[in-house]
């Protein structure tokens, strides 16, 4: 069901609002401290970059430490190429975002908040400078804004907090996690930025408000243009079809959590509750929000080459076996979308796609085979009788290598 | 050294030399690319020592032996 919060208030797409009206219309955020983190933990919010960790839990873990002031690394990254809600939500509401901020700098006791946004994103860019410029509180008027490379892997976090602090955006090994020590070897808090502004406002009207929170979504596929919605958490995946406007073709597959998703048959997607929770049960994942649609004149195999292709050349080439495996495996499913399947590389994909995992300092690899194995299964079909340069959409080619 | 230790790969030091595989066939293959697969679970007794010798041939540092609870990835 939608359910307007984050984006209540004037026409989100008529651009920023404003300090006056942002303050005018919500109040400005309670000055309450670290007692914050009890309310944002019995809230139950989840961080709503990807990886639904609960928000409170990470906040106590950082508190806990005596390590020097934390850093706080607001992630506007959005590296996700489908994905638009955190810049739509940069773009449109950057106070909801910036007050976020504040509080959990105040609940962790530091006055150290870096922003970090994807470069890519002049809009949302602007907006958070803008926002930034006009706020008061100490802590904001000391945070600095920090331009991410628009890279896939730059928004990981380890990757994040190497490039706040060193200017290179890569992930590193762990231990120590950046919980321990992260930018200038601080224990550092990395929160998105749709989760900070959860927190503005589940500080203003408590945690029992809050309920089963909302979500930003953003629906692909389906009606003219990629959209972003907020629904509430357990909202089906066909109501957010239905209010995305819906398609003039049926369905035959949705890519659930983007690129670091899974694909699911349209037959079992419809019900499925948008909760990263419910859909973890069922080892799926709602990533960082984003639901696909292909219609049924997209072929499975030649849009899973495209993206195997992207998230190769998304590696940052420092781990042997997501670099040389990930272009292995792109290689081995292009060559199944142009010239047709064989027993060879579809029994490569599947060793492959299980010895890469888990063989990464970062998750990239791993939600790169994870999005594979799920196409292998949806498709199995096409990937076992794939014709040579069968193409979805023969009006428009699209060389692939 | 006993009880349960594991081999844990820094995998942005590894560059695939492979004497990790040639010194410790049992509990280390190689993928397509020469890089490194781990068996899960802890170095049996028998194989300390070759798990140590292992180790200290690395030419990056990257094989390391940890007495911690968290398996090699």
């Amino acid at each position: 069901m939608i359910r307007q919060r984050l984006l209540a208030g004037p026409d989100p797409m008529r651009g920023p609002e404003g300090l006056a009206s942002h303050v005018q219309r919500l109040g400005h955020p309670p000055s309450i401290g670290s007692a914050l983190i009890d309310v944002v933990e019995s809230s139950g919010l989840t961080g709503r970059g990807g990886a639904a960790f609960p928000v409170g839990a990470k906040w106590r873990s950082i508190a806990r430490r005596h390590a020097g002031q934390p850093f706080v690394v607001v992630n506007g990254a959005e590296g996700e190429p489908q994905s638009m809600k955190d810049r739509v939500l940069m773009t449109a509401r950057p106070h909801l975002v910036l007050d976020g901020a504040m509080l959990a700098a105040r609940a962790l006791r530091t006055s150290r908040i870096a922003v970090v946004i994807g470069e890519s994103h002049r809009a949302a860019l602007a907006s958070m400078a803008a926002a930034l410029a006009e706020r008061p509180e100490r802590e904001l008027r000391q945070a600095r804004i920090v331009i991410a490379p628009a890279r896939y892997v730059a928004g990981e976090s380890s990757a994040l907090v190497h490039f706040v602090g060193s200017g290179i955006a890569r992930p590193t090994t762990r231990p120590p996690s950046m919980h321990e020590a992260g930018v200038d070897g601080r224990p550092t808090l990395v929160q998105n930025v749709e989760s900070l502004a959860h927190v503005a406002l589940i500080a203003r009207f408590g945690a029992g408000w809050f309920g089963a929170g909302t979500v930003l979504i953003t629906a692909v596929g389906a009606g003219a243009a990629p959209g972003v919605l907020e629904v509430e958490l357990g909202t089906s995946v066909r109501e957010v079809f239905e209010a995305a406007g819906g398609g003039s073709r049926p369905t035959r597959a949705i890519l659930l959590g983007g690129y670091f998703g899974a694909w699911v048959g349209a037959g079992q997607a419809w019900d499925l509750p948008l909760d990263p929770v419910a859909l973890r049960d069922r080892g799926l994942t709602l990533g960082c929000g984003v639901v696909g649609f292909l219609h049924d004149a997209g072929c499975g195999v030649c849009e899973t080459a495209r993206i195997m292709r992207y998230l190769a050349s998304e590696s940052s080439a420092q781990c042997g076996p997501c670099f040389f495996g990930l272009r292995a495996l792109a290689d081995a499913t292009a060559r199944i979308g142009e010239r047709g399947s064989n027993t060879e590389d579809l029994a490569r994909l599947h060793r492959w796609s299980q010895e890469v995992a888990g063989r990464g300092a970062c998750r990239h690899p791993d939600g790169a085979v994870m999005f594979l194995r799920s196409a292998l299964a949806v498709f199995a079909e096409e990937f076992a009788n794939h014709p040579p340069h069968w193409r979805a959409e023969p009006s428009q080619p699209r060389r692939i290598a | 050294m006993s009880g349960k230790a594991h081999l844990t790969i820094d995998r942005i030091r590894c560059d695939g030399h492979g004497l990790c595989a040639e010194l410790l066939p049992e509990l280390v293959g190689l993928d397509d690319w020469g890089y490194p697969i781990v068996a899960p679970g802890p170095i049996p007794g028998h194989l300390l020592a070759h798990a140590q010798n292992a180790v200290t041939a690395c030419p990056v540092l990257a094989l390391a032996l940890k007495r911690a609870d968290k398996p090699a990835r």
